[in-house]
């Protein structure tokens, strides 16, 4: 009975806060911006939720603490890598060091604490699974079919000729990261309040990577996105099932088969992409790269 | 200044660290006339439209359009206000489709099927065909441009800006340009037109206002002037003549045949290029840029080997051979990009020298660099060359395009090759230090050594060489005799009638 209706609650629940984070960094590259401060952002949320939900008694708070929590941390690395035109990947790297440091820290008298209880949603899902669901079909929309979609990919694409054009770059890359830090503490958040339900140092254990990964992977596509969560999720719950069943394969191999089979999945549908040479699924063009308006 | 004018700028300045762009620049602009910007490069043609574009603030001056003062605060109040612009780069997205782009080049876009509709009865007014659903990454140089003028024409503008329009156009793709010009002359439209093309200024613009070191020459109707005196106007002073004389064809120094190559990244691949160049003849290799040109001198340069027998040196294969041993044979390349490709740009000008000129100059003894020896090399470099420089000890980053070009020309040209291949060798570089270069060229020649230039500057190729063949998708054509080759012959050519083809599959 590995596959029935409570296998796919779970597998749902565990690729939440990896779709969540992910979906946000396909905006914030979509934007053209190189954000690999996914995972500190995560962990920040993580933290900054739980303390939420625990002062309040509310995991709805703790869910909007971990979203503000993130984006204040991404605004540093938007202030960093737009302002003082600081190298992306440098300030992504250090941003997660700050973000794992930072909460080691000011999480102590957290640990051994347990969450408040969350309450369920339709069909028995809660309702921050039901918004990352409904944030894949929203994100594709607004990103393919509307101005300010357009604007961003744009922005995204070729940053000298949206300047020249007269979209102001910078407004749109700062706002950009800003909503990708918010879904990276909203995923963050929902790891120490709806799955771990309490806090622990390095909870988020690499699924900010994870979400940068899929990314690059599902081809800045939401459904992609979408698609690389689930992969995730279900080959969790499914090691999960196999611990539990005491199948004869050491733990460790167990628990890191999520990460591997993600990534290898994905590894053989980008590289079947690149041999079809289909137009979609190509890095926006001005990934990474600094943006400084001359003359 | 009359009132018929549609645009004047007065007194208009801009300085920037170090620069003077624009000095009191004052001009006007009538309605449905063709007013061309003279220049040469940093003569202060762009900084301008970029201020009357709303991409730049003056310093001082004003300007009026149609009466009213003009001061844009942002390319999208200029647009407001009936300005244009077709930029020379960067302004197309490739990975969005054409109506997207067109869309982002609008204050207001209908939806899309209205848009599509739209772009549809422009295209089919002036005669330019687009599919508005393609995506940009996958259109030529001249459509990419019709996208932009497109663009430009949805928002109806009295003043449309055109920077260095026909630069990448085959000269049929610039003949239809033309006729899309003047066609929206005709409707009362202005446009302010910059090109270094000066026998296209003669024919084409009503008007030209000339620029030279941010301050205006003169206004002269181009008509009334001949090229060089055009020419002169730009640089203040007369133009050297190129002297072509006192060359003979010697014995074949430099062989290509069969040479195939996989295409790099974005690139396009040779497909069976073959040539041979006489000792003290020059080789012209016409093409707009991306039919293989820089495939083309990596595999001459030893960048990329070939198969055995593809690339012979006064009859010694020299396919397998890397650059450092090809440049010992005398096979010597100076390629397009000079920051990056030809030059590192944090090194000096010495160090820069080493990097090719070590082996034929003896510049390393006993596994050490001599740095005298390399300084005299840089020097002598820097001297016959008229390169403007502090000293031989300067970042090659540090020095002006033009000034760049020169100093990487002439450190190959110094070394004395028998063969010498260059890419784009005037490129970016303002008239007097391209008739310099190209003098140069021609001098080498002179003392016996075979010179490819490939170049995407049609008048330089006719200037300077003795064969022509273009290169197109890959393929290069038969040489031809540049004597009395006309340019709409070369055209033809560069538009590439694959005649050969055809004929394969029909036999």
């Amino acid at each position: 009975m590995i596959l029935d209706w409570t296998t796919f609650l779970l597998l749902l629940s565990a690729a939440t806060p990896i779709l969540l984070a992910a979906l946000g960094e396909t905006i914030v590259e979509r934007a053209g911006v190189l954000n690999l401060g996914v995972e500190g952002m995560m962990i920040t949320g993580a933290l900054a939720g739980f303390a939420a939900a625990h002062a309040t008694g509310s995991p709805a708070a703790g869910f909007l603490g971990g979203a503000v929590a993130g984006a204040a941390l991404s605004l540093i690395f938007a202030a960093l890598t737009q302002y003082l035109l600081t190298n992306q990947v440098a300030t992504g790297l250090a941003l997660t060091l700050f973000g794992l440091g930072l909460t080691a820290m000011f999480g102590k008298p957290y640990e051994g604490v347990k969450a408040p209880a969350m309450p369920g949603g339709p069909l028995g899902i809660n309702w921050v699974v039901w918004l990352g669901l409904a944030l894949v079909p929203v994100i594709w929309l607004v990103l393919n079919r509307t101005r300010a979609g357009l604007v961003l990919r744009a922005v995204g694409e070729n940053h000298d000729a949206a300047h020249a054009l007269g979209y102001k770059v910078r407004g749109v890359r700062v706002a950009a990261i800003a909503i990708g830090g918010a879904l990276a503490g909203l995923g963050g958040a929902y790891v120490s309040i709806a799955t771990v339900l309490q806090w622990t140092e390095g909870m988020t254990a690499g699924a900010g990577w994870i979400a940068l990964a899929i990314v690059v992977f599902a081809g800045w596509s939401p459904w992609g996105v979408l698609a690389g969560a689930w992969l995730f999720g279900g080959v969790t719950v499914l090691q999960l099932r196999l611990q539990a069943a005491g199948v004869a394969v050491p733990v460790q191999l167990l628990s890191m088969a999520p990460y591997l089979a993600t990534i290898l999945v994905l590894v053989v549908i980008s590289a079947r992409q690149k041999y079809a040479r289909s137009a979609s699924g190509a890095a926006p063009g001005s990934l990474g790269r600094t943006f400084h308006a001359t003359r | 200044m009359t009132a018929s004018d549609l645009f004047q700028a007065q007194g208009l300045t801009k300085t920037y660290p170090g620069v003077r762009a624009n000095d009191d620049v004052s001009f006007s602009v009538r309605p449905g006339e063709i007013h061309a910007l003279l220049g040469e490069n940093g003569a202060g043609k762009s900084t301008l439209v970029k201020m009357i574009y709303g991409l730049v603030r003056p310093d001082a001056g004003r300007m009026t359009l149609d009466g009213r003062p003009h001061a844009p605060a942002d390319p999208r109040a200029a647009r407001g206000a009936g300005v244009g612009m077709v930029f020379q780069h960067f302004s197309l997205f490739d990975a969005l489709s054409v109506a997207e782009n067109i869309a982002l080049g609008m204050d207001a876009p209908p939806p899309r099927a209205e848009l599509s509709r739209r772009i549809a009865d422009v295209s089919a007014a002036y005669g330019l065909p687009l599919n508005p659903s393609r995506r940009v990454a996958s259109l030529s140089a001249g459509e990419r441009q019709r996208v932009e003028i497109v663009r430009c024409l949805l928002g109806r503008p009295r003043l449309l800006i055109m920077d260095e329009p026909t630069s990448v156009l085959t000269p049929q793709e610039a003949e239809i340009l033309f006729a899309t010009l003047r066609q929206l002359a005709a409707q009362g439209v202005a446009i302010l037109y910059i090109s270094h093309k000066l026998e296209e200024i003669r024919t084409h613009c009503d008007r030209a206002t000339i620029l030279r070191h941010g301050r205006v020459v003169g206004t002269v109707t181009p008509r009334d002037h001949s090229a060089r005196e055009l020419a002169a106007m730009m640089v203040g002073a007369e133009m050297r003549v190129v002297d072509r004389s006192g060359r003979q064809a010697g014995e074949v120094v430099l062989e290509v045949a069969g040479l195939t190559s996989a295409a790099g990244l974005d690139g396009t691949p040779l497909r069976e290029v073959g040539f041979a160049v006489r000792a003290g003849e020059i080789l012209g290799i016409g093409g707009v840029a991306g039919n293989g040109q820089e495939e083309l001198i990596a595999a001459l340069s030893g960048e990329t080997t070939g198969r055995p027998g593809t690339v012979r040196l006064g009859g010694a294969d020299v396919s397998a051979l890397g650059p450092e041993a090809r440049r010992r044979a005398g096979l010597l390349a100076a390629p397009e990009d000079r920051l990056g490709h030809a030059a590192v740009p944090e090194m000096s000008l010495t160090e820069n020298a080493i990097l090719t000129a070590a082996t034929r100059q003896q510049l390393v003894r006993g596994g050490l660099i001599d740095h005298a020896a390399a300084r005299r090399f840089a020097e002598r470099v820097i001297a016959e060359f008229d390169v403007r420089t502090p000293g031989p000890g300067t970042a090659a980053g540090a020095l002006s395009g033009g000034n760049l070009q020169k100093y990487v020309i002439g450190r190959e040209i110094l070394q004395e090759p028998r063969a010498l291949v260059v890419n784009q060798p005037t490129w970016g570089v303002d008239a007097s230090a391209a008739a310099a270069i190209r003098q140069a060229l021609l001098d080498l020649a002179a003392r016996g050594a075979a010179v490819v230039v490939i170049s995407q500057d049609l008048d330089e190729l006719l200037e300077l060489s003795d064969r022509f063949a273009a290169l197109n998708e890959g393929r290069l054509s038969a040489p031809v005799p540049t004597e009395g080759l006309t340019v709409e012959q070369i055209g033809l050519m560069l538009g590439g009638a694959h005649g050969m083809e055809v004929a394969h599959v029909a036999a």
